[in-house]
C-alpha cells in the first residue's frame, strides 16, 4: 500500500496531510473529530532536520490540547548516517521525537504507528516504537540490520543465517519477527476499510506498555517479560 | 561451545565465609568466574564453558594446579571463558580464591 | 538476594574508562551498600547465544540494582562494555526495563544509568531494538512521576545506537573526554557512507565529532567528568539536585534549543567550526585540555547550559 492509498482509505473527505522532503505532517477529519498525521515516507533517512519537523508537528498537537489521536507513518530508511548528524547530535533529536510521542500519549492523544515500508535502527525507536500501538500492513519490512550485514559483523555465513533466521525470530529482519517480539501489535487487512481498522486500534487502546507480554506469548521474546518482572519482584524486596 | 567439567576432593575447606564472589569478564582474551561456598567442605567443582573447543587437557592442568595450590574446599566454580590464556586463568582463579576469603 | 562480592576499589583513583560495570556500581554507591537484583548467582543468561557459538556472561552484561547515594535511596543500572560490546540483548534490556518500572513503585530519589553501549546485540536484534523502545518509554513514565533519570557516559563502548537515544531521553547526562555519545558510530557511517564521509581510523575526529567535550559544549550533555568514580559520584549528586520536569514546557524548550543548535551550526563542517562559533577563543586547544581548563572554557559559552531535555 502507498501513502496515497493509505491517506484515501482514511480520509474519503479529503486531508491536508502534505509530504515535503520524504517528511509527512498534516491530518484530516476522523471519526467525530480529527487524526494528525505524521511520520516518513518514501524510504527515507531520518535525520536531525527531519526529527525536528515532526517533533515540532507533535508538540504542536499537543499544545492544542485537543486530545486528537496522532498517527505515525513509517516507510523510512534507518536513521541519516552522516558526520553532519552526529556532530549536531542525532541522537538528541532522534530522542526528542520519541519523547514528544510519548509526551502526546501521557497527554491523552491516543497514539498509533503504521508502518507500511521499511524502517530500521534509531529511525524506527524514534517514531514508529515510540507510539502506544503499532501496526503494520503487510509487505511492511521493518529491520535491525539486514542479513547480509548481520552476517559480517557477526562472521557467519549468510546461508547459516539464512536457515537460523527460519526458526529464531529474534534477529531476523521481516514483519513476522516483529510481530512475535511484541514490537508490532498487529497486522493489519489490506482488503477491509483502513478507517475502521485504526479507529477499532484507538477504541480498544491498552494502558501501560504490553510489548513484552505480547513477545513471550508470541514466541519472540520468551524471557523478556519473565525477567523484567523477576527484577521489580526483587526491588519490592526491603 | 564446549562444556568442562572438573571435580576434586580437598584436603581442607577455603578459609573465610563470603558466600559469593564473581570476577573477571567475558571478553576477548578474558574470562569471568563465578565462586559459590555451595559444597561439603571437602570438595571442589570446577565448571566451564569454551566457546574454543580442544583444549580439555590445558583447563584439566590449570584446574588441577588451582585446587592444589588454594586448597578450595567448598567451593563450585562456574567460569564462562572468552578465549583466556592458561595464565589468565590460573590469575582470575585465585583472585577469585581471595576474593571468597575476605 | 546479596550480590556476589566484587573487589572494591578507592572511588578517587579508580579510572571509570577502566573499572569493569560492578567496579563502578560499587566504588559509585556508598561503600557496602549496593543490593544486586538478578545477581549472578542466578545465572539469567542470554538463551539465543548459544546458538552463535558465542559465550554467555551470568548478568548478559549488565548489573542492576539498588543503593545508597549521599545515604539516599537510588536504583542503578551499569552496562559492561567489554561483553559483547555492551549491547542491548534480550535479558540485558529486560533488566533495565524492569529496574525502571521498579522505580514507578520503589520511588527512589533517582535511577542511574552507567551507559557503556554499542547498541543492539545483533544477535538478538529483534528483542534488543524493543528493549530500547521500553527502556525509553519507561524512562519517561519514570521521569513524569518526578524521578530523575541520570546518565552517566565514560566507559570504552561509549553510548551508541539505540544507546545514544535513550542517553537523550534521560532528565540530565553526565560525560567524561572517553565517553562517546552518537546514533552511527564511526564504523557505521564508514561502512555505508564511505571514508570521505567519516574516516573511522581518524581517531582525534571521532572525539571531536562524538567525544564528551563536544557534547558538552553543545548542551548535549550537562556535566563533564574528570575520568574517576568519584567524578562521576559528585556530578551525579549535583544533576539530581537539577533535574528538569517531563512536561510540554520543558520539550517545547528543548524544540527551541535544538532548532536553535541547527540554525546556529547547521553548515559547520567540523566540530572546531561549532567551537570558535560559541565563542572558544582557541578551538583546537580544546582536545588537550584538562578537566579544568575545560570547565572555564565551558562557563563561558551560553550553549552548555541551555540544557532542557
Amino acid at each position: 500500500m502507498t501513502l496515497a492509498e493509505i491517506l484515501a482509505g482514511l480520509f474519503p473527505q479529503g486531508h491536508s496531510v502534505s509530504v515535503r522532503d520524504g517528511l509527512v505532517t498534516g491530518g484530516g477529519a476522523f471519526a467525530d473529530g480529527t487524526l494528525h498525521v505524521v511520520g516518513v515516507d518514501g524510504d527515507t533517512p531520518l535525520g536531525v532536520d527531519g526529527a525536528l519537523v515532526l517533533s515540532r508537528a507533535v508538540l504542536d498537537a499537543v499544545r492544542a490540547g485537543d486530545r486528537a489521536p496522532i498517527l505515525v507513518v513509517v516507510d523510512s530508511d534507518s536513521q541519516r548516517m552522516s558526520r553532519r548528524d552526529e556532530l549536531l547530535g542525532l541522537n538528541e533529536c532522534l530522542a526528542h521525537l520519541a519523547k514528544a510521542l510519548l509526551l502526546a500519549d501521557r497527554s491523552g492523544h491516543p497514539t498509533i504507528g503504521l508502518i507500511y515500508g521499511h524502517s530500521a535502527a534509531g529511525a524506527f525507536i524514534a517514531t514508529a516504537l515510540a507510539t502506544r500501538v503499532l501496526a503494520a500492513l503487510p509487505g511492511a519490512n521493518p529491520s535491525v540490520m539486514d542479513l547480509p550485514s548481520v552476517a559480517k559483523v557477526t562472521k557467519l555465513p549468510l546461508d547459516k543465517l539464512q536457515e537460523m533466521a527460519k526458526s529464531t525470530p529474534v534477529f531476523a529482519p521481516g514483519i513476522d519477527n516483529m510481530v512475535a517480539t511484541g514490537a508490532v501489535h498487529v497486522v493489519l487487512d489490506p482488503a477491509k476499510p483502513l478507517d475502521g481498522q485504526i479507529r477499532d486500534l484507538i477504541t480498544n487502546l491498552q494502558p501501560g506498555d504490553d510489548r513484552d507480554r505480547l513477545g513471550e506469548e508470541r514466541g519472540g521474546r520468551p524471557v523478556a517479560r519473565g525477567i523484567s518482572a523477576a527484577v521489580i519482584a526483587q526491588a519490592g524486596r526491603g | 561451545m564446549e562444556s568442562l567439567t572438573f571435580r576434586h576432593t580437598t584436603k581442607k575447606p577455603l578459609p573465610g565465609s563470603v558466600p559469593n564472589a564473581i570476577t573477571g569478564v567475558v571478553a576477548s582474551g578474558n574470562l569471568e568466574i563465578l565462586l559459590e561456598r555451595v559444597l561439603p567442605p571437602d570438595a571442589c567443582e570446577v565448571a566451564i564453558e569454551t566457546p574454543i573447543a580442544g583444549y580439555g587437557a590445558v583447563w584439566e592442568a590449570v584446574v588441577a594446579d588451582f585446587v592444589a595450590r588454594a586448597q578450595p574446599g567448598g567451593l563450585r566454580i562456574s567460569i564462562n571463558d572468552g578465549g583466556a590464556r592458561p595464565d589468565t586463568v590460573s590469575l582470575r582463579l585465585l583472585q577469585g580464591a581471595r576474593l571468597m576469603e575476605a | 538476594m546479596a550480590g556476589a562480592h566484587a573487589a572494591s576499589t578507592d572511588p578517587d583513583a579508580l579510572s571509570w574508562y577502566e573499572a569493569t560495570a560492578r567496579q563502578r556500581v560499587v566504588a559509585l554507591a556508598d561503600p557496602g551498600s549496593f543490593r544486586e537484583f538478578l545477581p549472578p548467582t542466578e545465572r539469567r543468561m542470554s538463551p539465543h547465544l548459544p546458538l552463535f557459538d558465542l559465550p554467555r556472561a551470568f548478568d548478559d552484561g549488565i548489573v542492576v540494582g539498588r543503593a545508597k547515594l549521599d545515604g539516599k535511596t537510588v536504583l542503578v543500572a551499569a552496562q559492561e562494555g567489554r561483553f559483547m560490546g555492551g549491547a542491548f540483548g534480550e535479558i540485558h534490556g529486560a533488566k533495565l526495563v524492569g529496574l525502571l518500572r521498579a522505580a514507578l513503585t520503589l520511588k527512589p530519589a533517582a535511577a542511574l544509568i552507567l551507559f557503556d553501549t554499542g547498541g543492539v546485540r545483533l544477535q538478538e536484534a529483534n528483542a534488543g531494538e524493543t528493549a530500547i523502545a521500553e527502556t525509553m518509554r519507561a524512562i519517561v513514565d519514570v521521569r513524569a512521576a518526578g524521578i530523575p533519570v541520570i546518565g552517566l557516559i565514560g566507559g570504552r563502548a561509549g553510548c551508541y545506537g539505540g544507546g545514544g537515544l535513550i542517553a537523550g531521553t534521560c532528565s540530565r547526562l553526565a560525560v567524561s573526554e572517553g565517553g562517546r555519545i552518537s546514533v552511527s558510530g564511526p564504523e557505521v557511517i564508514e561502512t555505508n557512507k564511505g571514508a570521505e564521509e567519516f574516516d573511522s581510523r581518524d581517531r582525534a575526529l571521532v572525539w571531536r565529532t562524538m567525544g564528551g567535550k563536544h557534547r558538552r559544549l553543545i548542551g548535549g550533555a550537562d556535566a563533564f567528568c574528570a575520568d574517576s568514580v568519584s567524578a562521576f559520584r559528585e556530578a551525579a549528586l549535583d544533576l539530581i539536585g537539577r533535574a528538569p520536569a517531563f512536561d510540554l514546557a520543558t520539550l517545547e524548550a528543548e524544540q527551541a534549543r535544538l532548532e536553535s543548535r541547527l540554525a546556529r551550526f547547521g553548515d559547520c563542517r567540523d566540530a572546531t567550526d561549532v567551537w570558535a562559533r560559541l565563542g572558544v577563543n582557541d578551538p583546537d586547544a580544546v582536545p588537550a585540555m584538562d578537566t579544568r581548563a575545560f570547565d572555564e572554557t565551558v562557563a563561558r559559552v551560553r550553549e552548555a547550559d541551555h540544557d532542557a531535555r
